[in-house]
This record gives C-alpha cells, sequence and structure tokens, in this order.
C-alpha cells in the first residue's frame, strides 16, 4: 500500500507559515502599537469579568475583579489614544465594539478562556510578569503618553503579578489536586509566552524609535522571574513547546470570536444608539 | 428590603435575667452601641444574626444579575463603573459577614444556611436582568430602596452592625446615582432604548416596593424590632417614602409608574399607590422568584468549584505557617 513518504522533522523548525508569518511595519506603526497594548488589557479585563459572582471565596472575586479594573483602565487610555493617533474620529469605544477579529491586535494567551482558577493564575502570572517588566521599560518612552500611562498602570501590574504569582505557588504546593491542576494549567499556557517576546518588524522599529522596547532585552529576567515562581511552587519547569503566534497581525485562537461577540453585542445591535 | 423579616423573629425567652435584661433594654434605649464582647438576651443576638447574615447573603447573590452585564456594558466607561460596583457589593457583602460573626455564627455556617435555602435573602434579586436598561433600573430602585432602609440603620443599636452600615451608605448612594444616570440617557435615547428603560421600569417597579417587606399590620416582630433598635422605621414608612422621592424621579425621566392607582394626595402630603400582590411577594420568599433555582444553583456552583482552592490555600498555609488567605 502507498505511504506518504516520511517526513525529517529540521530540529529548528519555527513558525512563520501563512497564518503566522510577520508582517510589515505597514500603515501608522504608533496606532498598530497602541492597538497591541490596549488589546492586550482589554481582552484579559473581559475575561477576567468573567469570573465575577462566581470565584472560589468573596474575597478572591474582588481581587479578580479589582484585576478587570485596571486592566479596562488601562485599554480605555492606549485605545482612546489610537484612535487620535489615527485621527479618523474613532475613539476607544469605537475600537473596542466596533472591530472584528482580524483586527484585534492582542496575544493569545489573554484570549484563553478562563479554565480553572488554576489556569487563570497561570495565564496571570505568565502575562502579568511580562507586562510588569514591559511597562517598567515603557514608562521610559520617548512617547510622553505612552510612557505616563505605562508609568501609571506598573504600579498595578506589579500587584497583578506578586498577587497571581502567590497563586501559583499556594496552589502549586497546596494539594495533591491543586498541584495537579496548577500543573495542567501552566501547560495550557506555556505555548504562548514565546509570543509576548515575539520580536516582528514592527516591534523592531518601534524600540528604534525609542517608543516601543527591545523584548529580547527582559527575556531573561522574565525566565528567571518565572522559573522562581515554578519552583517555590515545588512544580517541574514545563517542557517547552511549540510557540503559537499570530495574534500581533490578527489571527487569533477560536475563542477570540466568542469573546468579542459576547463583548460587543450591543453597539453592534443598535449602532445609532448612545450609552 | 435586603433584611426585611423573611423569617419569624425568635421570640425573648423567659430564660433571661430579669435584671440584665432591663440593663440592657436601657442602654439600647439610651441609644447607647451594643458591642460584640457586650452582654445581650440570645434573642437579640439570634434576630441580629439573621438579619446582617441575610442583608450579607443579598450583597452577594445581587452580584449575579448586575455580573450578568459586565461583559456586554455597551462601554468601556459602562464596563468599568459596572465592575467597580458588583466589586463594592463583594465588599459590603465581606462587612457584613465580618459584622455577623462578632455575633458567634461563622461565615462558613452562614453560607452553608444560604445554600441549603435555610437562610434567605432579598426577593428582588430572584427575578432576572434582560437588558441593559434593567442595570439602570436596579441602580436606580434597587441601590434606591437599599438606601432608603439602611440610612436608619447607621444608628441601629449593634455597634458592628451601625458601622458597617455607614460605609455601606456612602457607597450606596454612588450607585443611585450611576444608575439613574444610565436610565436619563437611555429615556432620551433611540426609540429601542427608550423601549428598553420604560420595560425596565415595568418589571423592577412592584418587585422593588416589595423589597420593605410586609405590611406593618402583617409584620408582628416590627415592634420588638424597633424597641431594639434593629430597625429603626416600619416596612410602610419606608416604603412611603420610597415611593414619594421615586415618582417625580420617574417623571423627571419622562417613563411611567406602572401603576394606574397612583396619585399625589394632597391632604396626606404622600403619594396613594396601588395595591402590591403580596401572593408573588410569599412565592418569591418561598423560594420560587422566575430565577431563584439560577441564583442559589450559581452560588452553590462557586462554592463547590472551588472548594479546591480554599482547600489549597489551607493546606500551604499549615505547611508554611502563614495565615489562610483564601
Ligand atoms: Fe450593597
Ligand atoms: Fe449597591
Amino acid at each position: 500500500m502507498a505511504s506518504l513518504p516520511p517526513i525529517d522533522l529540521p530540529s529548528n523548525a519555527t513558525g512563520a507559515g501563512a497564518f503566522d508569518a510577520p508582517a510589515g511595519v505597514e500603515g501608522n506603526p504608533l496606532f498598530e502599537y497602541l492597538l497591541r497594548l490596549g488589546d492586550d488589557s482589554l481582552v484579559l479585563g473581559q475575561r477576567l469579568s468573567e469570573w465575577c459572582g462566581h470565584a472560589p471565596s468573596v474575597e478572591v472575586d474582588l481581587s479578580l475583579a479589582n484585576m478587570a479594573l485596571d486592566l479596562i483602565g488601562q485599554a480605555t487610555l492606549f485605545l482612546d489614544y489610537a484612535g487620535e493617533v489615527e485621527g479618523k474620529g474613532r475613539d476607544g469605544d469605537s475600537l473596542a465594539f466596533h472591530r472584528d477579529v482580524l483586527d484585534f491586535r492582542c496575544c493569545w494567551l489573554v484570549e484563553q478562556p478562563n479554565g480553572d482558577f488554576a489556569r487563570t493564575m497561570a495565564r496571570q502570572c505568565l502575562f502579568s510578569t511580562w507586562q510588569h517588566l514591559l511597562f517598567g521599560r515603557l514608562a521610559g518612552s520617548a512617547d510622553e503618553r505612552i510612557a505616563a500611562i505605562a508609568a501609571k498602570a506598573v504600579k498595578e501590574v506589579a500587584y497583578h503579578r506578586e498577587l497571581a504569582s502567590e497563586w501559583v505557588i499556594r496552589l502549586g504546593d497546596g494539594t495533591e489536586e491543586s498541584r495537579r491542576r496548577m500543573a495542567d494549567g501552566l501547560d495550557w499556557t506555556w505555548r504562548f509566552v514565546a509570543e509576548l517576546f515575539e520580536m516582528d518588524p514592527l516591534a523592531g522599529f518601534m524600540a528604534e524609535k525609542g517608543i516601543g522596547t527591545d523584548l529580547a532585552a527582559f527575556r531573561a529576567d522574565y525566565d528567571a522571574a518565572v522559573r522562581a515562581v515554578i519552583e517555590q511552587a515545588t512544580l517541574p519547569p514545563p517542557p517547552d513547546q511549540r510557540p503559537i503566534l499570530g495574534g500581533r497581525r490578527g489571527h487569533h485562537s477560536e475563542h477570540l470570536g466568542h469573546l468579542l461577540a459576547t463583548m460587543q453585542f450591543l453597539p453592534r445591535t443598535y449602532p445609532d444608539a448612545r450609552w | 428590603m435586603y433584611t426585611t423579616e423573611l423569617q419569624k423573629t425568635a421570640s425573648l425567652g423567659a430564660t433571661e435575667d430579669p435584671e440584665r435584661l432591663a440593663a440592657f433594654e436601657a442602654r439600647v434605649a439610651a441609644d447607647e452601641f451594643i458591642e460584640p464582647k457586650d452582654w445581650m438576651p440570645e434573642a437579640y443576638r439570634r434576630t441580629l444574626t439573621r438579619q446582617i447574615s441575610q442583608h450579607a447573603h443579598s450583597e452577594i447573590v445581587g452580584m449575579l444579575p448586575e455580573g450578568n452585564w459586565i461583559g456586554r456594558a455597551p462601554s468601556l466607561r459602562r464596563k468599568a463603573i459596572l465592575l467597580a460596583k458588583v466589586q463594592d457589593e463583594a465588599g459590603h457583602g465581606l462587612y457584613l459577614y465580618s459584622a455577623a460573626e462578632t455575633l458567634g455564627t461563622s461565615r462558613e455556617e452562614m453560607i452553608e444556611a444560604l445554600h441549603s435555602g435555610k437562610a434567605k435573602y432579598s426577593t428582588i434579586f430572584n427575578y432576572p436582568t434582560l437588558t441593559w436598561a434593567d442595570i439602570g433600573a436596579i441602580g436606580w430602585l434597587v441601590d434606591g430602596a437599599a438606601i432608603m432602609n439602611q440610612v436608619p440603620l447607621q444608628r441601629t443599636s449593634y455597634g458592628p452592625y451601625a458601622r458597617a452600615m455607614v460605609r455601606v451608605c456612602k457607597e450606596e448612594s454612588f450607585h443611585q446615582r450611576q444608575g439613574y444616570e444610565i436610565m436619563m440617557v437611555l429615556a432620551a435615547g433611540t426609540p429601542d432604548q427608550k423601549r428598553m428603560a420604560q420595560d425596565a421600569l415595568n418589571r423592577w417597579w412592584w418587585p422593588s416596593l416589595m423589597m420593605f417587606g410586609p405590611p406593618d399590620a402583617d409584620s408582628p416582630n416590627t415592634a420588638q424590632s424597633m424597641r431594639w433598635r434593629i430597625k429603626r422605621e416600619t416596612n410602610d414608612e419606608l416604603r412611603q417614602k420610597f415611593v414619594d422621592i421615586t415618582v417625580p424621579q420617574a417623571d423627571a425621566l419622562g417613563l411611567s409608574v406602572p401603576d394606574p392607582a397612583l396619585r399625589w394626595d394632597k391632604a396626606r402630603g404622600h403619594y396613594d399607590y396601588g395595591e402590591i400582590d403580596w401572593e408573588e411577594f410569599y412565592a418569591v420568599v418561598r423560594g420560587e422568584g422566575p430565577v431563584a433555582k439560577e441564583r442559589i444553583a450559581a452560588r452553590r456552583q462557586a462554592w463547590e468549584d472551588g472548594a479546591w482552592v480554599r482547600d489549597a490555600a489551607a493546606a500551604h498555609a499549615r505547611k508554611h505557617g502563614r495565615r489562610e488567605a483564601a
């Protein structure tokens, strides 16, 4: 019987098919860059708010809502600014509620469904640690507006990072069940870390301008910080996984479309209404 | 109201020491605060525990109908305001559970009583939120009714409860204004928005009036509660105040209150209003509200799904000798 020829797997296979090939620097790079920042915060804030009223305790409910609130606030600042930069009369609301999946620029990590509380905390720890290091650098951005937003947000995110790291530790080093769930949560989210550090042409261009920052410059700090949390959680380091990329050019998980359908329903259904 | 008598009040046992009881009643009558370590009659402790825990449960269950719209709030600003509001309600729940715990019942016991259906919570949260206007109507009417009931409780006789109410009332008045502002925008909006606003008022009006509890004639424990300064105004007095304040607000919105009997009574200086359907109220108290099963199921589910998290936090704290965080 005929069979497929054997496939030689090169050891250095990277992404970069039609799905996740990096795009060049097109259109208005500052606008695009602000969408990345704003959409990360918006989508994660939306996700976290799904916990509201359903968390493991009232205290946890409060802390999740608190993070969601910070993130929605950041999204508003970044997206309002994006609208101004674009100069086509759009504001944060029109950007949040009237773009479809292909025009969203968030990373895959923040779109991931909440799953159980362990997965939510894995996602939060991996993201907030990155966002904290990022905003620490963007606070010195050559763009004053970005610098001001980041300087304010970095304090909020420091708290998110601490809170999520503590939960990863507590759950990893808690009971048999919590340990298994925490390991599963990290396993689910681990493949999305590489995208956080992706230096595509736009990221490179913004870094050169001094508006953005070289993400590779804090990769080592990030890895060390996350490794330390996982160690303290007494969990084995998750094995490397093939990076999943594409969010920065509008190629997302299937989950994002459903999140947007919910979030955008009112402004889309009643386009003439003001709220 | 959040705290209305949804269950029978414990009767004053004959076993209390008459001298201590007289001293206690004199302190209460003099508007002194009773503190957790002070002596108090058992019936006072039981009545208060029930009232405060009922209030706490109402705050927590009340997160569900509003939480239902956070994900669909129509603008970033509205989303942030609603998130902050629901977060405030969680905070109210926490202060109130803490206040109730000072009377000797643990939070776990109270939550267990809620989940088993033994403890009640405000009937209002057993109605569904169907449109965005419901978020406006809840803020305006439900938080409005809550304020009406809770402002007098800032002077209630039990210190921890009174102090919790001071904090809570400040936030409730923000909620009320924010809700009314949503209604203003909708009432002045497109025909679809105006329809939502009117429909929300139609659905929430009567349940809001029911929040104040049964008429005084059917509220036999009011006298005792008033004497103990656990209650400072009767159900009907509070309900009348609410109607008098709210009807002109509805007029200002250009919405009509769904009560054909509503009219201004010059002689009384109050609005007369139509008969409340007490059968509906008692049905909802019995757990037969339109979404009562959904509410309790959601609370139970959250609690059960969260059990492994709370266990893990406790196990971690034991291992590391630190205080439990969950
Ligand atoms: Fe409240
Ligand atoms: Fe409230």
